[in-house]
């Protein structure tokens, strides 16, 4: 997947600063496309969204939507908030606490004849299921109702781009999942780039059409959650992703065009990248759902494929899903995955046992050590991550 | 019973309240919302007429107002006429005796206002006149109101500035405290204890009508 240089719709957004925020964000939404910026708190995915809605200014950079340029440091363009025309739905809602959920909605049309504005706010409000209660006043709506309105009054804007930041976090779980489900339905209606910030990984997962990892103001990698989740750029995204299966390693290339990693006493079977030559040190990283248990009582031919051999350090019992960890002789690093708990107990796995396992060399991902740290644009989404 | 003091002390309150309460609007949303090297010492300045003893701003006041004065000596040429005994000159001094009043509750509702409710406004393309006027005023409301009733109140018991500014002279600076206090000196117990009685009278009926007015203001679903 690549990304035009100069998208002529969508949002764009190029924005440095050195501090005392730093920011080095980079990154294409398209209409309809929802991105999730995703990263640790006081990643700087707040102050992004800020800084496109216009309420921060970033020292260098430009933002682009819909063609319209919104910010441009050397240009010396900066539009307000109130000329970009962004529905943003704030972490709290940020609802008018006086006003009630219908006037709420009607506060954001003033692009709209006044006759025209109740009605048209209270199709909003029956939009996102909010019919009959027009009249009820923020402090008499629960969580998820005022989520809503917040959502009605941002679309209500009828804006170019629709900001959502951590639109889920102040409702319970079960509110939660209806207002996602809710959101999934309503992108259908709506053709605007959409960026979530969440720091939520299976949220943005299940919702967004593409993740971009942010640390530290810094977009590190963008692309969809399996190409996130299974070729991970670096160790740093890999840990700000929560996988933990990077090892460190040694790049092999054979005469016979054969690569892989030396990881310890194994040599494991490996596609390395073209930039990587013989006897490079790499980090190297495998999801868990590649990892293949040996079964102890019927061995079969997969076995063959980078079998390794540890002992079991820890298990967890999650219902019907058991988390095992493995430990080796060679590294203190340890190998995760999950197993149906029927089967870790049908192979007789606990804490102690020695345990055989393969890695499948299709998901068997490799990172150079040398590589930039932070990748140009061209190479965020390179091949294989889409 | 002295009308005249009565209506003196009641013109004052009225233009206090007047001039003090868009003065108290700007600077106590100033204070609220932005940050600003000094605003400690601006703040501090607020507050002083609430730990000064009276007599002692009224003596800084009514020197202030003479005509060897820098400030008494440009209104003189501004106006022909001086501040000293004047019903101006007491109203100067009012509006500098309640500048606390009028300041601190505002300040205090606009600081209860979450910034990201004023950015809500900007995002739905409100101006940030509009912003003030539909979303901030009525949220602070309630603070508008007890600054009004404070700064009425207060300046209709005012004594101890007024006096040393005003003196005591009938339909221009005796308002009904010092008339009061006149009546007393003068052995008139009776006299003291009607207009005692319509001072508290005013000022309960007024205080009732405004925070009635800042019951049925928006402030209740806040």
């Amino acid at each position: 997947m690549s990304e035009p240089s100069s998208p002529p719709q969508g949002l764009e957004v190029r924005l440095q600063q050195a501090g005392p925020i730093p920011l080095a964000a980079d990154f294409h939404c398209a209409p309809g496309e929802l991105l999730a910026l995703v990263g640790p708190s006081g990643g700087g995915k707040t102050t992004l969204l800020r800084a496109i809605a216009g309420l921060y200014r970033p020292e260098r950079g430009s933002i682009r939507c819909a063609g319209e340029t919104w910010f441009d440091a050397e240009g010396g363009v900066c539009l307000s908030p109130q000329r970009r025309r962004i529905g943003l739905v704030f972490q709290d809602y940020a609802l008018f606490p006086h006003l009630t959920a219908q006037a709420n909605v009607m506060a954001a049309m003033d692009h709209v004849p006044r006759g025209e504005r109740a009605a048209r706010a209270s199709r909003w409000l029956a939009q996102v299921r909010l019919e009959g209660l027009e009249g009820r006043y923020p402090a008499a709506l629960s969580g998820g109702q005022r989520q809503r309105v917040a959502v009605a009054r941002a679309l209500a804007r009828e804006p170019r781009a629709l900001l959502l930041d951590e639109p889920f976090s102040a409702v319970d779980q079960v509110t939660r999942r209806r207002l996602q489900r809710e959101l999934a339905q309503l992108r259908e209606m709506i053709d605007i780039p959409i960026m979530l910030v969440t720091h939520d990984l299976e949220e943005a997962a299940a919702l967004a059409d593409r993740l971009c990892v942010l640390h530290a103001g810094e977009t590190l990698q963008s692309g969809t959650a399996e190409a996130l989740f299974r070729r991970p750029v670096s160790p740093q995204v890999a840990r700000l992703l929560d996988k933990h299966n990077v090892f460190e390693g040694q790049a092999l290339r054979g005469n016979d065009g054969q690569s892989g990693v030396q990881w310890g006493p194994y040599r494991l079977t490996a596609e390395l990248p073209a930039n990587v030559a013989s006897g490079d040190q790499l980090h190297w990283y495998v999801p868990p759902s590649d990892v293949v248990l040996h079964r102890r009582a019927r061995p079969s031919r997969g076995e063959r494929e980078n079998p390794v051999h540890g002992w079991v350090s820890e298990m967890i019992v999650l219902g019907g899903i058991a988390q095992v960890t493995l430990s080796f002789a060679h590294t203190r690093d340890s190998l995760r995955f999950e197993i149906a708990t029927h089967a870790a107990r049908r192979n007789g796995l606990s804490r102690g046992e020695p345990v055989g396992v393969s890695l499948l060399a299709a998901g068997l991902h490799v990172m150079p050590d040398a590589g930039p740290r932070r990748l140009s644009e061209g190479q965020h989404e390179g091949p294989g991550l889409d | 019973m002295d009308w005249r003091a009565l209506t003196v002390s009641l013109q004052l309150a009225v233009f206090t309240c007047l001039l003090l309460i868009p003065i108290g609007l700007w600077l106590g949303r100033t204070l609220a919302t932005r940050r600003f090297r000094g605003k400690a010492l601006c703040e501090a300045a607020v507050a002083l007429p609430l730990v000064m003893p009276p007599t002692v701003l009224g003596f800084y006041l009514m020197l202030a107002f003479g005509v060897e004065a820098p400030f008494g000596a440009l209104w003189q040429r501004l106006t022909g006429s001086g501040l000293n005994f004047t019903f101006s000159g007491i109203l100067l001094a009012s509006l500098v005796v309640n500048l606390p009043f009028a300041v601190q509750p505002i300040q205090r509702a606009f600081e209860g206002v979450p910034s990201n409710v004023r950015e809500a406004a900007w995002c739905c393309g409100l101006s940030p006149w509009q912003t003030f006027a539909r979303i901030e005023l009525p949220l602070v409301w309630p603070g508008l109101i007890s600054a009004l009733a404070l700064t009425f109140a207060h300046t209709l018991g005012e004594f101890g500035v007024i006096l040393m500014v005003g003196g005591s002279i009938d339909g221009e600076t005796r308002t009904l405290a010092i008339s009061i206090y006149d009546r007393v000196q003068a052995f008139d117990e009776a006299g003291a204890g009607i207009m005692s009685a319509i001072l508290l009278a005013v000022s309960f009926v007024t205080i009732g009508v405004v925070y009635g007015l800042a019951r049925r203001g928006r402030g209740l679903h806040v």
